[in-house]
């Protein structure tokens, strides 16, 4: 049976898609060295509109509306800027009560963007372009140690790593925090109150890596304007034990938190970063495995949710579990040592 | 040996869920039509694969080692039709339920009238109803499209206008839709679909053609005020669907080429099937279809009057999971449970699981958790698709469900029980039947593949039922009475077929089981107490036939609505001896 793989790896070839989700400018160009914080494409866009009914306003026909109407498509109109004059003795008139750009104008009526901003996407990794999509953004390629993690806030931002969780079991409250952290990534164990994520965005931090959050939390990490991710999930959730090594032997590196949530379909996933120096040609990323004994799997449900094992054996046929439930199972070695039997749907392989 | 009356032409059937893909293989044996063999594997629809028609072949591959017949060529391509040395195919027909919750922005003119049609017309599948505009709407036209904007739908449905009737206001309805699809990128432009006044058919060919990426028009859902008729419109809704699905997933347009164009989303597949038997079997009674999978759940009635077809993804046990608590309280989803477990852990769990909702219950108290939460998922879906249950349906009460006979029940959560018993009393506490009913487990969720399948071999799926291809739970007898706990209301003898007798007193607040296996059948006597009612009128008895099943003839005497007690302790202990009962631990 195929297993999904979650990927912990030290060392890898990692190569994302940076697109903007509207037509905008792509500022790099191909082969260009960019750093996380530099801007790779940039777009306006607009969240509002206003609708002007000229022909109701000046009480004429719509194809009458349409010849008296002065403005084009993409025409910028400062607030009050007059955008069609009636016909008469004492010709009524249209104006625009919104500085905006029109967008449609036809049936009598103009349409016109206001409130316009700027969007900007940001390159997130250290890397190289190695594509650019017109209109869109960049592919962009480095080398370096990447950690999947199971949910983000969506956001992302990068900065230096520091470590508050001694252990994979650790809570992150606000007292562990201080202002020689403002701008760092904080490596923590689980967040339990709120206080620990307010504390956070006081100082600023560039981002939290936790274990797990509090699902009475979600709503609040959610407005926090610095990226969370969770490595493992929700409640009092431990690291799990790849990860935490992973991280915790990779302080004061500069680290990209990329808080995006998890798209089953696109298959983007919040992940971790570390870029390294490397001349060695990294093999490509399995995202694929087939269960088979030796392969390092973690525990996505009970027993022993989190936990990192290897399989020792996978189980012919059906295997009735401790539920009552019969489905294919493997036999799992748990790093603490124990020996448990886990259906294969439960399982991902890490690596 | 029977000799063959038909043409034998085998068909494959294919469901792509969102968690497995099922390949079902039907073909002629002494005959007559029947399920052979299926195979299962994981789909494919997400990431890293991308490509549903990668799980296809995989399921396939499993059946062909079931059937020991070749059926994909070298190149993992379907072989049809059935080639002289055994391999292959005849025909293959495919349903659907994987993807991404469709989003669909409803337009309309009167709330409860052509709003209300076209939200039971987008009920009837996997759609998320994310925007509302209709003649009441009180936002300038501007607000409107950055409302659409904002929430950039899949599909617009447009309903309005008995035939002949209002035209002028649906055109100032259509303006903002006009004027935000004309500003959504090209592959976001949704589809639309038109099902309001035939008299205006060509004006929105001409004003909505040029701006969605495809139009189509339905009959009216309301030809006249006083009449609703959404199947020809749901129709044209499942084609949409489809098409949908084609354009959100890789492998959906190679799946629609093999079978020729028979792919359907498996909630419209499974509706047609029970339009079918409310046809066919249904005499007073309605006939009842649940389906509680990861896509959604999905509630299918048929009744003399009228076929009723709902799709609740927000009640889906997949990665909505934890957006089922928008709809209901932690306190109701632990009345269900029989282990003392808390709110937190719950929550924990409901969370925890929409981040893998492939996975399923390994431990006692897992199980426990899931049970309760599809529980309190399918009664939510039931009392919502209540809703639209005609009022001259057969009933005991108003208030209570309709009489139904039989309820079929499929999907992920209600197979994923460790015995029938198990199933059979998640469906006791969440559809909350009444009367005598029969209540049938469809294991191999055959159900929408033989809708999909009518379409190809109108005998292949009345074959298919009659042989005994899904499991009888048994026969369901539950009275309606107003008593104190422990009052007897009910006493039943089964005579059996070899004329032996068993004999059942039923009190208030019990459940009580006769042995009657599958494929025998019995004369039920039933002598109602206390004014009870099993569908012969209040007090009045009569005798039955029933059929057998996994668990004989159930008799739930535990009230209609079921009211737990508020005690957590005994409630506890009570849903323990209730599961007990019915062949639990």
């Amino acid at each position: 049976m195929q297993a999904p793989v979650h990927h912990i790896i030290g060392l890898t070839s990692i190569v994302r898609e940076r697109l903007l989700p509207i037509s905008g400018t792509v500022l790099v160009r191909l082969g260009q060295k960019v750093n996380p914080s530099d801007v790779v494409a940039e777009a306006n866009w607009s969240r509002e509109h206003v609708l002007l009914d000229v022909a109701q306003l000046l009480g004429v026909s719509s194809n009458t509306a349409d010849r008296l109407i002065k403005c084009k498509v993409d025409d910028r109109l400062v607030a009050s800027a007059e955008i069609a004059v009636g016909k008469g003795l004492f010709p009524r008139s249209v104006s625009t009560p919104r500085e905006g750009r029109v967008v449609v104008v036809g049936g009598g009526q103009v349409l016109i963007e206001v409130g316009d901003s700027k969007m900007e996407l940001r390159a997130g990794i250290s890397g190289t372009v190695i594509e650019v999509i017109p209109n869109r953004g960049a592919v962009i390629q480095t080398a370096g140690a990447l950690i999947q993690g199971v949910w983000g806030n969506g956001r992302i931002d990068s900065g230096l790593l520091v470590n508050l969780a001694e252990k994979p079991d650790g809570v992150l409250t606000a007292a562990r925090l201080d202002v020689s952290m403002r701008g760092s990534v904080i490596l923590g164990g689980m967040v339990k109150d709120a206080e620990a994520l307010k504390a956070a965005a006081d100082l600023p931090v560039r981002g939290l890596i936790l274990s797990s959050l509090y699902p009475s939390l979600i709503p609040l990490a959610r407005e926090m304007r610095y990226p969370i991710l969770l490595t493992d999930g929700f409640g009092p959730l431990v690291m799990n034990s790849v990860a935490y090594k992973l991280l915790s032997t990779n302080v004061k590196r500069d680290v990209t938190v990329n808080a995006e949530a998890n798209d089953r379909y696109s298959g983007n996933r919040p992940e971790v970063i570390i870029s390294l120096p490397t001349s060695a040609d990294l093999p490509p990323l399995h995202e694929f495995e087939t269960f088979a004994p030796g392969l390092q799997v973690r525990m996505r449900r009970p027993p022993a949710m989190g936990m990192i094992g290897s399989i020792v054996a996978v189980k012919p046929g059906l295997t009735t579990l401790l539920s009552g439930l019969r489905a294919p199972a493997a036999e799992v070695k748990l790093e603490n040592g124990e020996t448990v039997v886990a259906p294969l749907v439960n399982l991902e392989v890490v690596g | 040996m029977a000799s063959s009356l038909i043409d034998g032409n085998s068909i494959l059937a294919v469901d792509v869920g969102a968690a497995n893909t099922r390949a079902v293989m039907f073909d002629v044996v002494e005959g007559e039509y029947r399920f052979v063999a299926s195979g299962v594997a994981p789909s494919t629809a997400e990431a890293p694969f991308k490509d549903v028609s990668e799980g296809v072949r995989n399921a396939i591959v499993n059946l062909q080692a079931v059937l020991g017949k070749t059926l994909l060529d070298g190149s993992r391509d379907l072989i049809t039709p059935s080639q002289p040395n055994g391999s292959g195919v005849d025909g293959l027909v495919v349903t659907i339920s994987a993807g991404p919750t469709i989003k669909a922005v409803l337009v309309g003119l009167l709330k409860d009238v052509s709003l209300e049609s076209a939200r039971r017309l987008a009920e009837s599948t996997y759609v998320r109803i994310v925007e509302t505009i209709g003649l009441n709407d009180l936002r300038k036209p501007e607000q409107q499209i950055d409302a659409i904007l904002r929430v950039r739908p899949d599909l617009i449905v447009i309903t309005g206008g008995t035939d002949g009737g209002a035209s002028r206001s649906i055109h100032k309805l259509l303006e903002p839709i006009g004027l935000a699809s004309f500003l959504l990128p090209e592959e976001k432009v949704p589809a639309v679909l038109f099902a309001g006044n035939e008299k205006i058919t060509e004006e929105i060919k001409t004003l909505v053609g040029s701006f969605a990426s495809a139009l189509h028009v339905s009959p009216n859902v309301r030809p006249s005020l006083e009449t609703e008729d959404l199947e020809p419109a749901q129709r044209e809704l499942a084609n949409m669907v489809v098409n949908i699905r084609k354009r959100q997933i890789k492998g959906v347009d190679v799946l629609d080429v093999w079978s020729g164009g028979h792919v359907l989303p498996t909630a419209y597949a499974t509706g047609r099937m029970v339009r079918f038997l409310a046809k066919v079997y249904s005499a007073d009674k309605g006939i009842l279809s649940v389906d509680l999978g990861a896509s959604a759940a999905v509630i299918s009635a048929g009744f003399k009057s009228k076929f009723t077809l709902n799709v609740y993804p927000q009640f889906g046990m997949g990665d909505t999971l934890a957006g089922l608590l928008n709809h209901t309280t932690l306190e109701d989803i632990l009345r269900w449970s029989s282990l003392d477990i808390s709110e937190g852990v719950l929550r924990d769990y409901l969370h925890q699981k929409s981040l893998y909702p492939s996975t399923i219950a390994a431990t006692k108290e897992d199980l426990v958790m899931a049970q309760a939460v599809s529980r309190q998922a399918l009664y939510l879906a039931m009392q919502s698709a209540r809703r639209d249950f005609p009022r001259d349906a057969a009933r005991i009460k108003p208030t209570l469900t309709p009489l139904f006979d039989p309820i079929l029940a499929s999907g992920g959560a209600l197979n994923d029980a460790s015995h029938p018993g198990q199933s059979l009393l998640l469906l006791l506490d969440s559809i909350q039947p009444v009367g005598v009913t029969t209540v049938i487990l469809d294991q191999n969720n055959l159900l929408p593949l033989l809708g999909a399948a009518a379409a190809q071999n109108s005998l292949l799926p009345v074959q298919v039922i009659e042989s005994g291809a899904f499991l009888s739970i048994g026969t369901v007898v539950v009275p309606i009475v107003s008593a104190n706990y422990g009052t007897p209301i009910l006493r039943a003898t089964l005579v059996y077929e070899n004329g032996a007798e068993s004999r059942v007193d039923l009190k208030y607040g019990s459940l009580e089981t006769l042995p009657l296996s599958s494929g025998e059948t019995g004369k039920l006597t039933i002598q109602c107490l206390r004014g009870a009612d099993v569908g012969f009128g209040p007090g009045r008895g009569g005798t039955i036939s029933v059929s057998g099943g996994a668990l004989g003839v159930v008799f739930d005497g535990r009230g209609r609505p079921l009211n737990l007690p508020a005690d957590a302790v005994r409630r506890r202990e009570l849903i323990k001896k209730w599961n007990w009962t019915l062949g639990g631990e």
